[in-house]
């Protein structure tokens, strides 16, 4: 159940985009960035709020790539997978950061809900290839040393908020 | 702030050249997502704080009155040089220093800035040792002619005064003023510029059609989902020089009678998102977007879409139906995007790089445009120069360039092997390759040389491959994104993709046979021929061509179990050479999986039973005991 605070930011939301229809998917964008996903609950008030039906928005949200059914980890790291990175060799530090943390494709958040590890097919730095990004900030030029330093970094940095 | 008439705008340009000019010396710090990653932001804060510091004035903005004399700094769009960065570029001397550090910022404005001192720690220097200090005599830029990306790295990307200096929206003015909807189509047709979004769809004859519609509502759009992987001309355009996206989609505005535009992104650039969504408030303050364009009556207004992730929406109908927040699905056509395009209504629908040669179209006319590139091909095109080559970046070449100038003059050459193939196009694209019976090196690069070898220009991606990459894998590679990337909607390209995924899956893990390579050109037949959209239609060109030219690679995977590259892990083993083994043990404390063994001073060998073939070993070995055969 969605509380009344969560509604009521839903509902802020949906008003800066005049509750169009045709703004579902940058409504859908910015109440993944409230949640870091998308809740079912949220799926069919923005339904009700647009006056859309419930098959509709969930057809949307299923549909693109960056919307998420499920909760991600609290560091997304988005290793690129695109030709660029990939002949310069991203998989190998696609396979370290899993093997440093323990998940895998089908399983790609760790159950501290702290990372999430998954692939995008180009980020567009291709000339600083192999890249990652941690929430959306670019790291270049990875090498699998790097990838294992960076979770210890973030790990630490986890660890000295709470 | 508004600018009303045409004359005000040209009042204002005077105003802000002279702003400009009475910077004596202008910083220009590539703030592209590159440089970005590199620190190139720590930098800029650093220089501004050490120039406040020494009591300087600092212009980050250009002020109106009085015209002191000051240092300019400013965050300039991409450069191209990536695989330099971070870098900074000195004007009026056009110093360019490459992989700039926070701790360098000093120095450089103690002799470069407040002397006239280059350093030379920070110039480019070729492989042969030969210093660069002016960014247009590096080879990398020499051999470059800059159209769409003119202002990339050359003025403040978050400036419209900059814009306006340099001669910004005097096309918009001209287009206004001087011309009529018609003559704007007939100069564009004339120039003979063709889409750069991949198709190379004549961009006059698009506009005509729009024109001719009478629907009184119409719409331009751009297409700014850059989703091949390896491409990132586009995302450079519209960071680097927003206004000049926004001036030719306000052109196409005029020409075709369209009152409203759309710029469609993909979620994957915030960076241009920022920046596109501050240029059009900048434009709307000053009356260039918004109702009465400089006192002409036309009214023209620009919104921003962003994608959600979905290669299949570079599409045009799949584009549209996103926009319109649907599920992004191609549609059969006709009806075409012209005809009845977003909501239902006649649609211009090009892609950035497009929009971005028509201001120097209007400007200095069909006529010069056509001085560049061969008939049919004529202007620039962008290209994403990546993968397995020394200088990767963002380059433009006039049309017809050979290959062997983009990677040998401009690319400095292949890096870590000799040179392959290039694969262009992205995942509808081909590969082009050097080998017995083909030398596409000194092929020239345009549409229709390209066409008749079975690659295309695509958006301009070219991925550089050295002599350790297996062109199964690649094509294997690409298969993976597109069956990824298929939408769903036409069962040729659903089960198509999946179906050739699996017999390339076969082939790089050792279980392909002659069969599979016969079923892959058939698939690859019926896919072409029968899928709904472009996505479909291209999605076996890879496979197609690097069978072309690389079927012994094929029948070395399938007939001997071999991968002549050494690549793919499941038809490699690694042995230790007994000769050159040591026995100093390094390999089995490295090996993660404890299959290797040995006693000290004596060769070392691999439990091929145990060895997940990682590499670790050879990679760690200092005496190259360590073999793939």
């Amino acid at each position: 159940m969605l509380t009344q605070d969560e509604m009521n930011k839903m509902d802020a939301i949906m008003q800066s985009h005049e509750y169009q229809q045709t703004a579902v998917i940058a409504i859908l964008q910015e109440v993944q960035k409230e949640y870091r996903y998308l809740p079912e609950d949220a799926l069919c008030y923005i339904a009700k709020g647009l006056k859309l039906s419930e098959a509709k928005v969930y057809g949307v949200a299923t549909f693109y790539e960056n919307f998420s059914l499920e909760p991600k980890g609290k560091y997304v790291i988005k290793c690129c997978d695109g030709t660029a990175c990939h002949v310069r060799g991203s998989i190998p530090i696609l396979e370290e950061f899993r093997k440093q943390l323990g998940v895998s494709e089908k399983k790609p958040t760790t159950d501290d809900m702290l990372f999430t590890v998954e692939t995008v097919s180009c980020l567009g730095a291709c000339g600083l290839a192999p890249v990652c990004t941690v929430n959306d900030v670019v790291h270049a030029a990875m090498t699998t040393k790097k990838a294992a330093d960076l979770i210890k970094q973030l790990k630490e940095e986890a660890a000295n908020e709470n | 702030m508004k600018i009303s008439t045409r004359e005000e705008l040209e009042a204002r340009r005077q105003e802000y050249k002279q702003a400009l000019n009475s910077q004596y010396k202008q910083i220009l710090i590539c703030a592209g997502t590159g440089c970005v990653a590199g620190g190139s932001l720590e930098i800029y804060a650093r220089m501004q704080e050490l120039i406040e510091a020494k009591g300087l004035k600092c212009s980050v903005r250009l002020e109106k009155e009085p015209h002191e004399p000051s240092i300019g700094l400013k965050k300039s769009g991409c450069h191209g040089f990536c695989e330099m960065g971070p870098l900074l570029r000195i004007e009026p001397m056009g110093w360019l220093y490459i992989k700039v550090k926070v701790d360098d910022c000093e120095e450089i404005l103690e002799k470069s800035i407040l002397a006239d001192e280059v350093i030379d720690r920070l110039v480019y220097k070729d492989k042969d040792g030969n210093a660069y200090q002016k960014q247009e005599e590096i080879p990398f830029y020499k051999q470059q002619t800059r159209v769409a990306l003119e202002h990339c790295g050359h003025i403040n990307a978050e400036s419209i005064k900059e814009y306006i200096a340099v001669g910004g929206y005097s096309a918009l003015a001209k287009a206004l003023f001087d011309m009529t909807s018609e003559e704007i189509v007939d100069e564009i047709t004339e120039s003979s510029l063709r889409g750069r979004g991949g198709g190379g769809f004549p961009t006059g004859r698009k506009w005509a059609q729009v024109l001719r519609q009478t629907e009184p509502t119409k719409y331009v759009v751009c297409n700014g989902d850059e989703g091949d992987p390896g491409a990132f001309m586009d995302r450079s355009m519209m960071e680097g020089d927003p206004h000049r996206v926004i001036e030719g989609m306000i052109i196409a505005g005029v020409a075709t009678k369209a009152t409203h535009g759309y710029i469609y992104v993909r979620a994957e650039y915030p960076l241009a998102v920022a920046r596109l969504q501050r240029a059009i408030e900048q434009a709307e303050e000053y009356g260039l977007l918004g109702e009465n364009i400089l006192g002409s009556g036309f009214d023209f207004d620009l919104r921003i879409s962003q994608g959600a992730g979905a290669f299949v929406c570079g599409e045009g109908s799949a584009l549209t139906a996103s926009i319109e927040g649907n599920r992004g699905m191609p549609r059969v056509k006709p009806p075409r995007t012209v005809e009845k395009g977003l909501f239902e209504k006649p649609t211009v629908l090009n892609n950035v790089e497009t929009y971005c040669n028509v201001p120097p179209i209007i400007n200095k006319g069909a006529k010069w445009y056509a001085t560049m590139g061969p008939e049919n091909n004529h202007g620039t095109k962008a290209f994403a120069l990546t993968g397995n080559v020394q200088n990767t970046g963002l380059i433009e070449v006039p049309m017809g360039t050979t290959l062997r100038e983009v990677i040998f003059d401009i690319g400095g050459g292949v890096k870590g092997g000799n040179f392959k193939a290039v694969q262009i196009g992205g995942p509808s694209g081909g590969c082009l390759c050097i080998n017995a019976t083909e030398d596409h090196l000194d092929m020239n690069l345009d549409f229709d040389s390209l066409k008749k070898v079975g690659a295309m220009i695509g958006s301009g991606g070219l991925v550089v491959m050295n002599d350790k990459s297996c062109m199964v894998e690649v094509a294997r590679f690409f298969m993976n994104f597109t069956q990824n990337e298929s939408c769903g909607k036409c069962v040729p390209c659903r089960e198509g993709t999946k179906r050739m995924l699996e017999l390339l899956t076969d082939i790089v893990e050792g279980r392909g046979t002659l069969e599979h390579i016969d079923m892959l050109e058939e698939l690859a037949q019926t896919i072409s021929a029968t899928a709904l959209c472009g996505l479909g239609k291209t999605a076996a060109s890879p496979v197609v061509s690097t069978l072309k030219y690389f079927r012994d690679e094929y029948i070395a995977h399938v007939v001997d179990k071999k991968c002549p590259a050494g690549q793919c892990k499941a038809l490699i083993s690694l042995q230790i050479d007994p000769e050159l083994c040591k026995g100093c043990s390094k390999c089995a404390r490295m090996c993660p999986v404890g299959a290797i063994s040995g006693e000290i001073k004596s060769p070392f060998k691999i439990d091929q039973t145990k060895c997940i073939k990682c590499g670790a070993c050879r990679d760690g070995c200092n005496f190259h005991a360590v073999k793939e055969v």
